[in-house]
């Protein structure tokens, strides 16, 4: 924890540039002279690659460069002194460009000085176009236009024809040259030609990319480790580094001794070889290096590259302590804003509280309770930052010892803020705070009216929970993210919270068909946790709609209308025309809601949503909600009914088809006669499916369960529930019919080209009464069609959804009401062209016409 | 008068607002209830206002993003039996997102001018608008080897659309094929080779002669009229926005294409910009997806900020950001890192990813406004 009178520092920039070799060897602790890593007795050997100067990743060893221990050692550079230069192969592009674009001689750029100033600026464009590669194409072609290519035109040097041999391999009129020659040529190259090239001299000398010296990077960036035996496994890049450095020595040991050129070419080609599979290992025209085992080593590129690379993975991701995850299980008696902990997870998060001199006797409390009851605490943090645990032995040591500056990590309490998150992460509101409630029970609680926006089910979805750990991150939590500052979505300036499931049927059926005892109706009020029954009107008998109105403050007025577009009217609190639906209390629909929460403010609006979630769940219960089986079967008189509009659909499809077959068929504009016969016959078939869905509402009851349900919006459609009772109609692949399977036929119990409903996945019966076995194989396919539809579709659209948060994630409202981007580009001048906050607006607009309705004079 | 009080409120309140409370405040009110009106919508406007450091990016990105995982990716087109097939879904949106240079169905809505847009004559229109090519007026083109001669049997029917006759037909073909005798009867043209009598060059040009160009607007390989509203619009496949424009039957101020890069080049930015809101708009409203306008707009705007198209993808939008953590972070890391080193490019560490990166507060939201602690004091 800092001290009041710490200050962190801040970076302000990063420079990206090139070490120069003199750079390196300054900067390093020690020089590698050695393969070896340890001595006899396991300790690091001096001039090896786990030399102490480099770092240290045992515990006991001190670093001999800053005398720090393991963790606090942050590990040091070293170099290796190649004894042939090598070409480093990420620049290896750019070294071809420079060695073809400036003289052979005299290094200087191919293009005449008068000339010169003409070119810089429309290379400055190409740069702002297509990037730094842009630029150097662009002197490439300009030097191929000019016709200097062959000469030069400041000393009149012949140029040579020059080729990289990927990757590092350079060929000059098929003669090779030497990344010394390579290197003596850039030396050449004066600064201002660089600058034509866009490469700074401050930062670059074309020479340092053919490299002289390695950097070896510390130890502590590749750890060894050590295995259950004992033995040590080191990391890939001490591996690469290792024959590197052994190459090296060889190479050496055979220059002094004076060996024949072909030997020293090819030690040469191997240290190559090996430097550029230390930078990249997946460079296409070389094997990978790999370990004994024959899998790549992971070396310098791909430890940065892809998504669990060091950029995406370990900067762009961070990890968090004093987080807990489970699974989820709903509890509609819990507030809204709170999420039920087990005691077990609320006795292992804590939260710090740092001691004053008036909330010493209250934290000593938690510390006399130790980690082991509830509510104690785990640890203790001095002054000094040394963290204490509490144990049996420790705990009366440390109670003399708390004061005033100490910092006691007690366990949550009810009350606590924390933060609650499911994945997919898709919008902020996958992340909001609750309040803790410690429950019995191992599984997290929630709200079930609070599934919408985690997109939460509870058929075993785990959760995750964070307990934030400073002042500074309670309070934003608190501010910013409760669930009551999340009620209205900012996509569409509606409720994304509100009710589904049961206590949309529950409403529903208690608003439109109940009636109640008044003790019956305090009694299931209570349960919700209405506490003033002064609003139901003291009647023996009440309606549901009163009940109901009990909810709604005093001076609420709404007219709008239910899913099936009657009126719904509420004047001053009391409901009194209409009843309750999805339209009105589901999530994303209907006013109702944004205008409470507009009235009454976001804590009263979610404690209202809350009762009408409990009342709606309580009441199903009084009225006894079930579905039943026999609720399927169709009369008789139904069943008739449904018959006759299957068969006359079958006659009308076979009149279709032979004016197919004659020719008589009315071609739709712009297909062709198939085609249209296939639309036309999909029309004809779901219109009759639709119709045996009439014939069965019809002789279902308004109080039928699937109605009920589909009435109300709570669950399923008028379409299940015809599906299930009287027919389940086409099944569409690909958006047509089936038509696929074997030669001309969609399976071999049909004939071939039989265009007939049932050879073509049309199923005319319902769920209920079973499907033959062809019905169900066509089901099958569909089935599996749709679910790879799935399972191709969320990489994709997920991909778009990282292009769209990358590219748009700088963007902000600025002090000024502009919208700009990260370098103060303005990107809109009023945000959405009005400035409006969509979250603040209803469904996106400000509400003129009650203003004007209200204002007077 | 009253005017003068609106007039007040200009600048400050926004003009679709103004528009609005002309609209429903009646005519018979006072002077006193449109003041007090104006004030209280005035009032009403500054709660709603967005504040300063809101992520409206992210926000509008998470809108978008989060919903694009429930759209159903091919859309079964039931009722529109008679419209025409266009890239829908979740492709287009990716389509559009990209300012893909080649779209799956480039198609034009051909707005008509007063009183074409009736349908009187709309097929005949059509017609002509219609890319033909020789081989769609005739009924059957033979090759006499013996002769030899190409004899075209003409649909004169087919010609009468475009009220051409078999005479015209004969010229047009014979000011293509100049080295050929060209001769025209009352319903066949017998097309014979001038000179050299190769009958592998005779195969060669009865195709020619097929593919030949006729009428249309080039590149409009479909029409269908369509009727939208109490009018009639015609609907291609295919885009020539240019060459539609010069018709003269042609509403050039609604007609559109789908094409952002023709309607870029033809009308402009602010049109690009238009389109993409648009076209956006169109498929979440086929997919019944509920999307505030504002978070399109805002990618609209970040796509056409620099005056040029640009796709939310690497050699787009992500190209043109300041910072090279924030390039490397998104793809292609080697690429940014290896060309910041030979630049000696400094991140000044303004946007959000370096600053994760870093540990630091990001630029946004409450991290945004910059405190100086006296520490004198």
């Amino acid at each position: 924890m800092e001290t009041p009178n710490s200050i962190t520092k801040k970076i302000k920039s990063i420079r990206f540039g090139i070490f120069s070799p003199e750079m390196i060897k300054d900067m390093s602790a020690a020089k590698v002279v050695t393969p070896e890593l340890y001595d006899m007795e396991g300790y690091p050997v001096d001039g090896g690659l786990m030399d102490t100067r480099l770092g240290v990743i045992d515990p006991g060893i001190v670093c001999k460069t800053d005398g720090l221990r393991l963790k606090d050692s942050l590990g040091h550079f070293g170099y290796i002194s190649l004894a042939r230069p090598v070409i480093h192969v990420k620049f290896a592009g750019l070294i071809l460009d420079l060695l073809r674009t400036n003289c052979r001689d005299c290094g200087r750029i191919l293009i005449p000085d008068d000339k010169r100033d003409t070119f810089i600026e429309s290379f400055a464009r190409a740069e702002k176009e297509d990037g730094f590669s842009g630029r150097r194409a662009a002197v490439k072609d300009a030097i191929s236009s000019l016709r200097t290519i062959k000469k030069c035109p400041h000393c009149d040097a012949k140029q040579q024809k020059i080729t990289l041999e990927r990757p590092t391999t350079y060929l000059e009129n098929e003669r090779r040259i030497s990344p010394i020659e390579i290197r003596t040529r850039l030396e050449k190259v004066t600064d201002e030609d660089m600058m034509i090239f866009g490469m700074n001299p401050e930062f670059v000398r074309p020479e340092w990319l053919v490299q002289t010296i390695l950097a070896i990077p510390p130890v502590t960036t590749r750890p060894s480790i050590t295995l259950e035996s004992g033995e040590r496994s080191e990391d890939d890049l001490t591996h690469k580094l290792g024959d590197i450095v052994r190459i090296n020595q060889r190479l050496f040991e055979n220059i002094n001794a004076g060996a024949p050129e072909i030997i020293i070419e090819d030690l040469w080609d191997l240290l190559q070889y090996h430097v550029t599979t230390y930078y990249d290992n997946e460079v296409t025209q070389l094997p990978p290096a790999r370990h004994r085992t024959g899998q790549p080593l992971k070396t310098l590129s791909s430890r940065i590259k892809s998504k669990e690379g060091r950029i995406r993975h370990n900067l762009a991701g961070k990890r968090t302590n004093f987080s807990a995850r489970t699974v989820v299980s709903p509890d509609p008696k819990i507030e809204l804003n709170e999420v039920g902990i087990p005691r077990s997870v609320a006795m292992k998060l804590t939260v710090p509280e740092r001691v004053t001199e008036w909330n010493i006797n209250y934290l000593k409390q938690f510390v006399q309770q130790g980690p082991k009851a509830y509510p104690g605490s785990n640890y203790i943090i001095r002054p000094d930052g040394k963290k204490m645990k509490i144990t049996d032995e420790t705990q009366e040591m440390l109670l003399e010892e708390i004061q005033p500056g100490f910092i006691v990590e007690r366990h949550l309490l009810d009350g606590d803020i924390t933060l609650f998150n499911r994945q997919p992460s898709l919008h902020k509101m996958s992340m909001m705070a609750h309040r803790v409630r410690v429950l019995p029970g191992k599984t997290f609680r929630v709200n079930p009216a609070v599934c919408a926006p985690y997109n939460a089910d509870f058929d075993g979805d785990e959760m995750n929970l964070h307990v934030p750990q400073t002042e500074e991150a309670r309070a934003e939590a608190e501010v910013l993210l409760q669930v009551q500052t999340q009620i209205i979505s900012p996509r569409y300036g509606l409720s994304i919270i509100g009710c589904n499931q049961d206590a949309i049927t529950g409403n529903y059926l208690l608003t439109k068909f109940m009636t109640l005892r008044y003790e019956q109706a305090v009694d299931l009020l209570a349960q919700t946790g209405v506490t003033d029954f002064s609003a139901l009107p003291k009647k023996e008998i009440v309606t549901g709609k009163e009940v109901f109105s009990v909810l709604l403050p005093k001076g609420f007025d709404f007219t709008g209308e239910a899913k099936d577009r009657t009126p719904v009217a509420i004047e001053d609190g009391i409901l009194l025309e209409g009843f309750m639906d999805k339209a009105n209390l589901g999530e994303g629909a209907g006013l109702m809601l944004r205008n409470i929460h507009k009235k009454y403010g976001e804590d009263q609006a979610l404690d209202i949503l809350g009762k009408f979630y409990r009342l709606g769940a309580q009441a199903l219960q009084i009225y006894g909600f079930s579905f039943n089986y026999d609720d399927l079967i169709l009369s008789e008189n139904s069943q008739k009914e449904m018959h006759k509009v299957i068969e006359q659909a079958y006659a009308d499809v076979d009149i279709l088809i032979k004016k197919y077959q004659e020719n008589r068929l009315e071609v739709l504009p712009g297909r062709s006669p198939s085609e249209t016969l296939e639309l036309t016959i999909l029309e004809r078939l779901n219109r009759a499916r639709n119709d045996t869905g009439a014939v069965a509402q019809k002789q279902s009851s308004e109080l039928g369960p699937t109605m009920v349900m589909a009435q109300s919006g709570s669950r399923g459609s008028v379409i299940n529930m015809s599906q299930m009772s009287a027919c389940v109609g086409q099944q569409s692949f690909r958006g047509g019919r089936i038509d696929r399977g074997y030669s001309n036929r969609t399976l071999s119990c049909f004939s071939r080209n039989d265009l007939q409903p049932a050879a073509r996945g049309f199923i005319d019966v319902g769920f209920r009464n079973g499907m033959k076995p062809w019905e169900f194989f066509f089901m099958a396919m569909t089935g599996r069609d749709s679910l790879m539809d799935t399972a191709l579709r969320t990489p994709k659209s997920g991909y778009l959804y990282r292009r769209l948060a990358n590219a748009l994630q700088d963007l902000k409202v600025d002090y000024d009401g502009t919208v700009r981007d990260a370098g103060g580009k303005i990107v809109q001048f009023a945000y959405g062209e009005d400035g409006l906050a969509v979250a603040k607006t209803r469904g996106g607009r400000i509400d003129i016409k009650k203003i004007v309705e209200q204002v007077k004079e | 008068m009253s005017a003068d009080i609106f007039m007040t409120y200009e600048g400050k309140l926004p003009t679709s607002i103004i528009e609005e409370v002309k609209q429903l405040l009646p005519a018979s009110a006072s002077q006193k209830r449109i003041e007090n009106v104006l004030s209280a919508v005035y009032e009403e406007y500054l709660d709603t206002l967005e504040e300063a450091g809101d992520a409206v990016g992210i926000v509008a990105a998470e809108s978008i993003g989060e919903p694009s995982t429930q759209m159903v990716l091919r859309t079964f087109h039931f009722a529109g039996v008679s419209e025409m097939q266009v890239t829908s879904g979740l492709p287009r949106i990716i389509e559009v997102f990209d300012a893909r240079k080649t779209i799956q169905t480039p198609t034009m809505e051909i707005y008509l001018r007063e009183p074409y847009n009736a349908g009187k004559d709309l097929k005949s229109i059509a017609q002509r608008i219609l890319e033909t090519t020789v081989d769609d007026y005739v009924s059957s083109i033979s090759l006499d080897i013996s002769v030899p001669q190409i004899v075209l049997a003409v649909d004169k029917q087919a010609l009468a659309h475009i009220d051409w006759t078999v005479d015209m037909l004969a010229k047009h073909i014979n000011k293509k094929f100049k080295k050929f005798k060209v001769a025209a009867s009352d319903k066949e043209i017998t097309i014979k080779p001038g000179k050299e009598k190769n009958i592998d060059d005779l195969v060669k040009t009865r195709e020619r002669i097929k593919k030949t160009f006729v009428n249309g607007i080039k590149n409009v390989s479909q029409v269908l009229p369509v009727k939208r509203g109490d009018e009639f619009i015609i609907m291609t496949a295919g885009t020539n926005l240019k060459d539609v424009f010069e018709l003269e039957y042609v509403d050039t101020t609604r007609t559109i294409s789908n094409d952002l890069y023709e309607v870029e080049s033809l009308l402009g930015i602010e049109a690009a910009r238009q389109l993409i809101i648009d076209e956006t708009v169109k498929v979440l409203r086929t997919q019944g997806l509920n999307i505030d306008v504002r978070h399109i707009m805002l990618v609209a705007d970040t796509m056409t900020m620099t005056g040029e198209l640009q796709g939310i993808n690497r050699t787009g939008i992500v190209r043109e950001k300041a910072s090279v953590l924030a390039r490397a972070s998104f793809e292609t890391p080697f690429k940014h890192l290896v060309n910041a080193s030979l630049v000696g490019e400094t991140d000044e560490l303004n946007s959000v990813v370096e600053n994760v990166m870093v540990n630091q507060p990001i630029p946004l939201g409450t991290g945004l406004p910059r405190l100086v602690v006296r520490r004198d004091v």
